[in-house]
């Protein structure tokens, strides 16, 4: 919410700013605001559809009795799964892996989960492929899957 | 103008798909189907927090800022001062990954480094400020600050590598990408 203040905030005096200055470039802003917006549009909502299709089949409650603490190498490869293919929101996520710890998920395992949540996106995927084409893509995911599960064995190795 | 049917067809296949498959979703299983549109809906709402001021951003950016100040600040010899200001940039930023690509091509677009780029995004994606205060409430500072500084040598780490292996036709790609969407 805060975010959202600041950010609208910002991009509000920056208008003023560049208003003051020059009406004719301000105007040209806001149309290469709204083309660029366009262009990844159709992606976009086809993201937003998936992303409720994945979060209606996996629940929280399923995603703690699969990686919990016993669960081992197997629990962190899925721990990892999970994270590329959901995208939630990082201020539900901590939450969430908190619940997940308090619910006998094990450290390695969220670390794991909250590592490539962020690092790594499937489903965002297509958005991604638009601007750095498919093998940067790739390799950038990739990296950051191998990077996610070196996370989880450091803080698995420290915590538990 | 044909063609241009058959373009507009090409970039909403993907969403005509999930229609069709969210649609069967509601008709096989309603309470699923409603679940996956309020979820649907709370990720639009998400996206609408951020996204707009970050394009109305980007739109100045791209009319304001001139490509010889991108390329002195974070072009091929920014060097400290282009690695400095993508980790600022990442880390100052809001929302979803997916809010960082347009913004990553903008940079791109002007004379950014790849490689500042790509920190730009790792940051984005793993190191927000505004989270990590989120991270600590919720999981420790212990925990919050192996992975920062884990993070901070991963970001580094994969932007490099991403720019060593990708060669000079993939980059050429990347920048063409780059200017065919902030167009």
């Amino acid at each position: 919410m805060i975010m959202t203040i600041i950010f609208y905030g910002l991009a509000v005096i920056g208008l003023v700013f560049s208003f003051v200055k020059s009406r004719e470039k301000t105007k040209m802003a806001l149309m290469k605001a709204l083309k660029a917006f366009e262009n990844i549009l159709p992606q976009f909502l086809g993201i937003v559809l998936l992303i409720g299709v994945i979060l209606s089949i996996l629940s929280p409650q399923q995603i703690s009795q699969l990686i919990g603490e016993n669960s081992g190498w197997v629990g962190v490869v899925i721990a990892t799964v999970i994270g590329s293919i959901t995208l939630i929101p990082g201020f539900l996520a901590f939450p969430l892996a908190a619940a997940l710890l308090e619910n006998g998920a094990g450290y390695m395992q969220i670390g794991a989960f909250v590592s490539s949540l962020m690092m790594v996106g499937i489903v965002t995927m297509p958005v991604e492929v638009l601007y750095f084409g498919k093998k940067a893509t790739l390799l950038r995911n990739g990296m950051g899957l191998v990077f996610s599960i070196l996370v989880a064995m450091v803080i698995g190795g420290i915590m538990s | 103008m044909k063609n241009k049917s058959i373009e507009l067809m090409k970039r909403y296949r993907f969403f005509a798909i999930m229609i069709v498959v969210t649609l069967a979703i509601l008709v096989v299983k309603p309470d699923m189907g409603v679940r996956v549109y309020s979820l649907a809906f709370n990720s639009v709402f998400e996206m609408l927090g951020v996204l707009p001021p970050i394009f109305i951003l980007i739109g100045l950016l791209d009319v304001w800022v001139k490509k010889e100040t991108m390329v002195k600040y974070m072009g091929k010899d920014s060097g400290i001062i282009g690695v400095l200001l993508g980790f600022f940039l990442g880390s100052a930023a809001a929302g979803p990954l997916y809010g960082a690509f347009p913004v990553a091509g903008v940079f791109l677009n002007k004379g950014s480094r790849l490689a500042n780029v790509f920190i730009i995004v790792g940051a984005w994606a793993s190191m927000k400020i505004p989270l990590l205060l989120f991270e600590v409430a919720a999981m420790g500072w212990q925990f919050t600050l192996i992975r920062l500084v884990m993070d901070i040598f991963g970001v580094l780490v994969i932007a490099y590598s991403m720019e060593k292996i990708l060669n000079d036709d993939d980059e050429r790609q990347i920048y063409e990408l780059a200017r065919k969407m902030s167009q």
